[in-house]
């Protein structure tokens, strides 16, 4: 399961990587998201993959070892709506910089 | 008052009561002076009540926990010595505010030069009282920081401007090498203490980085007391109000430099190199900041080259090295700023009463103002160092101590010959102030008549001659003890023998006054002619004009320096930028590891075909999204859902329940985001022309081999952390304690509003930002002009409409969604009541404030999608600034909350509650900022969508306008 998480993130990696380096607007948002997904998951992973056990204390059984690591999952809650707020400001960014310059082009200018 | 808090009321009044001053109306001239004046004579009253706690060499210490981790505590220690500065700093700067009060025109903003003069006083009794050396560092910045203000006060001059940025360009950078000086010499002494580096001279000297310390120490002290070769901002500061040059610029801010002398001097004097950098240095300074102020027309310029001229005087003692150099050295700070304020007070009044400061155009002012020609004449006496006043005294306690033998023939001339001279030249100049100034015949050349000035304008000017004819006259009643008390606070308890009366016998220090007296006298006469001509500039000297050097530097590094290398290292392209940060982290990223990877172990979780299919599926996304980002936007939106989905996925997968949430309606959100986006995006159709293609190819398969790179680097790091067992690290904390002390059992939301509060306060209040800038961005937003008009299909659609007779236009689209949208109106009770749901449960169960924030946002979005933005609005009015202001507020004050109970910020309080019908409800504090954090969400998330959504309802309006302005322009140009 860890090396298909791990493949996972690389391809991930790579596909946002690609796209931010591509000159459209575009193509960098979708990269972003892409590498936030990476970003995301990578940090997740570092807590080490857990099935079955929830970070959600049940019958009183305060056992950390009962449950999965829950400080990479807080850090990446904020994360998430975080990246959401990114996602915002570079579209809205990337709207006016198209009214502004006539080119969706990231330099502003084909 | 215990006296160690009065040291901290000295140093925190002052900038407490500047932003009391900056507060008032602009035109607030006597209330400014009451506060200020008032101020200033309690700061004086505490310290002279501090008196008898420094005398003998007594110090009074007051310490406040800083960062005692490092070490570092605030410390605030006077003793004779700053004691003697805080005098002189308060007292000064009582009449100063005195004078201010008359000095500024109703025209002026007073508030901001009160605001700023107080701040100063705040920043330099905290420099003279500091007991650390680093905290001395950062009030010795901010007092160039404030000048620097000060003397851009009338920042609409040019000249202020450039004199204010030169003087902070060169102090402040002496300042930050002080800075490191005092590190250096922290290092040495292992203590930032001052007491301790103070009984440390020994470890200093003899330390092998004591030149470098010494080095960086002098460069702070030179600049800040303009010694050669940074003596040239000092003349350009005086196109600051008369006040400031008066207060700062004479008495106490550029005697900050010597201060820092007297300080060191008994750690870091007496070896070679301060010898002969400090008195050359000094020596230097006296006799070319004395000839050069001779040449002046400005009187505000011959007093500033005097002023430099008595800092070289000064520092020359101190580099001496004898005990009495050193008393003659502070004996002359403390002449020094009673003759020379009030000598700037007097020119500030002349300059106030004729119009001019030019020497050619004044003469024959005592006729017009016989008093304050009176008093400056007797305090232009004290500057050229007359008998029976105070600058006579220390100037002749300067000459015996340059006359001393010294086996170094050099020396044993230069230094009484250099002093001479010196003299010389400060007899003649003087004598050019009183005599140009107010003797000779009647002014003609004056815009106005010139009369006497308000009384209470010349009284901080009485006062101050008062003081140089007392010490003049009877210095061992007026300052012997006080002198004594401030060597003592230097020297530890150890006063040297010295004599403050006025005749010594006929030795060679009086032949040297004779000389300077007669000899200056007779100078004046002789270049009388020369001086009143009309040759501009110092002769010799004009030519080698620091501040063209300055000037030179600073064009050379921040103009051709930085072009050069923006030139090489700049772009204004942004797919270099990327690049380049891309591979540097792949760098950073793969050296440490290069060689040292362990050998790869399987995997411990079996392998499961289901989550390999799911991220064959997302993979597959999200190579499809990178392939079709360019041509095809809505699909490579799509396929980038897809992989969020599968991510989402994931979180289930592996325990996650909370991440899957808040995934899963953050994709929703991002996607109608997008689409709301899309519609402004400019068509593109694959056309391209060859050559453009292999470039353009080579470009793709170096960035897809880039991005390869990225990806394998990031997989193999996960795969080596993922394989390995995990360390032990705070989370076990947050296990233990998540139910015990935050009283929730859902731990990652117990982490975020208990644990973690504080970050999700921060992250909430950006989220609040971001919000709030998407919304100012689109109020300007102009859609380029190609996307305004309606869409293709919606075009093609209302062709339809029209043609058809049975149909209005519209019909089509609205069939289209008419089954969406009557379901997307029903679910929104529904939707409501599941963010309820998942935000009420989230303390203890998968949910909490941003998943329910984002459900509840997702909502109202599909109330606009399926209505309309006009549909929706004439029914539901919603604020979202309302809902972010409040969530913010709810959460702020939620934390405060825990204040009025004695706890930290944010401490949670919960309990257990019994609710009628509805059980067991779980009540803590939390749930509150939780509330916060839910309504910030909503607002936020709903003022970003609608703000796009509005687009397409503002975009003809805002189009029609910008034609008919396109019109009105053209229109205007024929």
């Amino acid at each position: 399961m860890e090396l298909v998480l791990a493949i996972a993130i690389g391809v991930l990696t790579a596909s946002g990587v690609y796209l931010i380096l591509r000159p459209r607007t575009f193509q960098v948002i979708i990269g972003l998201s892409l590498i936030s997904y990476a970003v995301n998951l990578f940090i997740f992973s570092m807590g080490r993959l857990r099935i079955d056990a929830a970070p959600v204390i049940t019958h009183g059984n305060t056992d950390p070892s009962a449950y999965t690591d829950p400080v990479p999952q807080a850090l990446v809650l904020t994360a998430i709506v975080i990246g959401f707020a990114m996602t915002a400001l570079f579209l809205v960014v990337m709207l006016a910089a198209r009214g502004f310059t006539g080119t969706d082009h990231v330099d502003g200018r084909d | 008052m215990p006296v160690s808090l009065l040291l901290i009321v000295i140093v925190a009044a002052p900038f407490l009561t500047a932003l009391v001053a900056a507060s008032f109306p602009s035109n607030a001239r006597n209330a400014e002076a009451w506060l200020s004046g008032t101020l200033s004579l309690a700061l004086l009253a505490i310290a002279l009540s501090l008196y008898p706690q420094v005398v003998d060499g007594g110090v009074v210490r007051s310490e406040i926990e800083w960062l005692p981790s490092l070490g570092l505590n605030l410390v605030f220690r006077i003793d004779g010595f700053a004691w003697l500065f805080c005098v002189l700093i308060t007292g000064i700067g009582f009449l100063v505010v005195l004078y201010t009060r008359y000095y500024m025109s109703p025209k002026d903003p007073v508030p901001r030069f009160f605001a700023f003069l107080l701040a100063f006083m705040g920043a330099m009794l905290g420099l003279v009282t500091s007991g650390n050396i680093i905290q001395l560092a950062i009030f010795w910045e901010l007092t160039s920081l404030i000048s620097f203000l000060l003397i851009g006060y009338w920042y609409h001059r040019g000249d202020a401007r450039d004199g204010a940025r030169m003087a902070l360009i060169v102090t402040a950078t002496g300042g930050l090498a002080l800075f490191a000086g005092l590190l250096v010499i922290g290092h040495i002494v292992g203590s930032y203490d001052l007491d301790v580096v103070l009984a440390s001279g020994d470890t200093i000297r003899n330390h092998p980085l004591y030149t470098v310390a010494l080095i960086l120490v002098l460069l702070g002290a030179m600049t800040k007391s303009a010694q050669f070769p940074f003596q040239f901002w000092l003349p350009h500061a005086m196109a600051a109000p008369t006040p400031v040059s008066a207060y700062l610029h004479s008495a106490t801010m550029v005697k900050a430099g010597v201060f820092l002398l007297v300080r060191f001097w008994p750690v870091m004097s007496g070896t070679d190199g301060w010898f002969w950098i400090v008195t050359f240095s000094g020596l230097i300074t006296l006799v070319i900041g004395a000839y050069a102020a001779l040449f002046q027309r400005d009187l505000k310029g011959l007093l500033a080259y005097s002023t430099i001229s008595h800092l070289g005087l000064i520092t020359t003692l101190l580099g001496m090295g004898t005990q009495l150099a050193l008393v003659a050295a502070i004996f002359h700070i403390a002449n020094h700023a009673a003759f020379k304020a009030s000598l700037f007070m007097a020119a500030g009044i002349i300059d106030h009463e004729t119009g001019t400061r030019d020497i050619r155009r004044l003469s024959g002012l005592y006729r017009l103002m016989p008093f304050t020609a009176t008093l400056a004449v007797i305090a232009s006496a004290a500057m050229a160092g007359v008998p029976l006043l105070n600058g006579f005294l220390s100037k002749e306690m300067f000459f015996t101590e340059t006359a001393e033998f010294d086996p170094n023939m050099f020396v044993n001339l230069a230094l009484p010959i250099g002093a001479t001279i010196a003299g010389m030249f400060s007899v003649a100049y003087s004598l050019r102030f009183v005599h140009g100034v107010f003797f000779g015949p009647p002014p003609d050349k004056l815009d106005k008549v010139p009369h006497e000035p308000p009384a209470l304008m010349r009284r901080p000017i009485e006062f101050l001659v008062f003081i140089c004819l007392a010490i003049g006259i009877i210095p061992g009643i007026t300052i012997g003890p006080y002198l004594a008390t401030a060597v003592a606070g230097v020297l530890d308890g150890d006063i040297p023998y010295y004599s403050l009366s006025i005749w010594h016998g006929f030795n060679l220090p009086l032949v040297m006054s004779i000389v300077a007296l007669v000899g200056g006298a007779l100078l004046y006469v002789a270049l009388y002619r020369y001086l009143n001509g009309d040759r501009d500039g110092t002769p010799l000297l004009h030519r080698f004009r620091g501040q063209r050097i300055f000037e030179m530097v600073l064009v050379t590094v921040t103009g051709r320096w930085a072009r050069a290398l923006n030139g090489i290292f700049g772009t204004r392209r942004l797919q270099p930028q990327l690049l380049i940060i891309v591979a540097l982290a792949v760098a950073v990223g793969v050296l440490p590891l290069w060689g040292r990877v362990d050998p790869l172990v399987a995997p411990p979780t079996p392998f499961d075909p289901v989550f390999a299919f799911i991220w064959l599926v997302g993979g597959a996304c999200a190579l499809a999204a990178a392939y079709q980002a360019k041509f095809h936007r809505f699909a490579a939106m799509i396929l980038l859902g897809g992989a969020g989905l599968v991510t989402c996925m994931t979180f289930v997968w592996f325990s996650a329940p909370d991440l899957a949430l808040t995934q899963l309606v953050v994709e929703i959100a991002t996607t109608v985001l997008i689409l709301l986006g899309l519609r402004w995006l400019p068509q593109r159709l694959p056309n391209v022309t060859m050559d453009q293609k292999v470039r353009d190819r080579f470009r793709r398969y170096r960035d897809m081999v880039i991005a390869g790179v990225a990806g394998l680097g990031l997989a193999v790091t996960a795969y080596l952390v993922m394989t390995r067992p995990a360390i032990d690290g705070i989370s076990s904390y947050f296990v233990e304690n998540a139910y015990s002390q935050g009283g929730g059992t859902n731990i990652v939301n117990v982490m975020l509003v208990d644990f973690r509060a504080f970050d999700t306060f921060g992250e909430i209040a950006v989220l609040g930002v971001v919000a709030l800038i998407v919304f100012s961005l689109l109020r300007r937003f102009r859609p380029a002009s190609e996307s305004v008009g309606k869409p293709q299909q919606q075009v093609v659609q209302n062709a339809f409409d029209t043609d058809t007779p049975e149909r209005n236009p519209g019909d089509t689209i609205a069939a289209y969604l008419l089954v969406p949208s009557q379901i997307m109106q029903w679910l929104f009770p529904v939707i409501i009541v599941v963010a309820v749901y998942l935000f009420m449960r989230g303390h203890d169960l998968p949910g909490g404030g941003f998943v329910g924030g984002l459900t509840m946002s997702i909502a109202f979005i599909l109330q606009y999608m399926a209505g309309g933005t006009r549909w929706v609005e004439d029914r539901l009015r919603i604020l979202p600034v309302i809902w972010i202001g409040s969530g913010l507020a709810i959460a702020l004050l939620t934390g405060l909350g825990s204040w009025l109970f004695g706890y930290p910020f944010l401490t949670t309080y919960f309990q257990y509650a019994d609710i009628p019908w509805i059980g067991r409800v779980p009540l803590a504090t939390a749930l509150l900022f939780d509330l916060g954090v839910f309504l910030l969400v909503v607002g936020s998330t709903v003022l970003i969508l609608i703000a796009l959504a509005h687009q397409s309802v503002r975009a003809p309006r805002a189009s029609r306008a910008a034609r008919r302005s396109a019109e009105a322009e053209t229109g205007g140009a024929n």
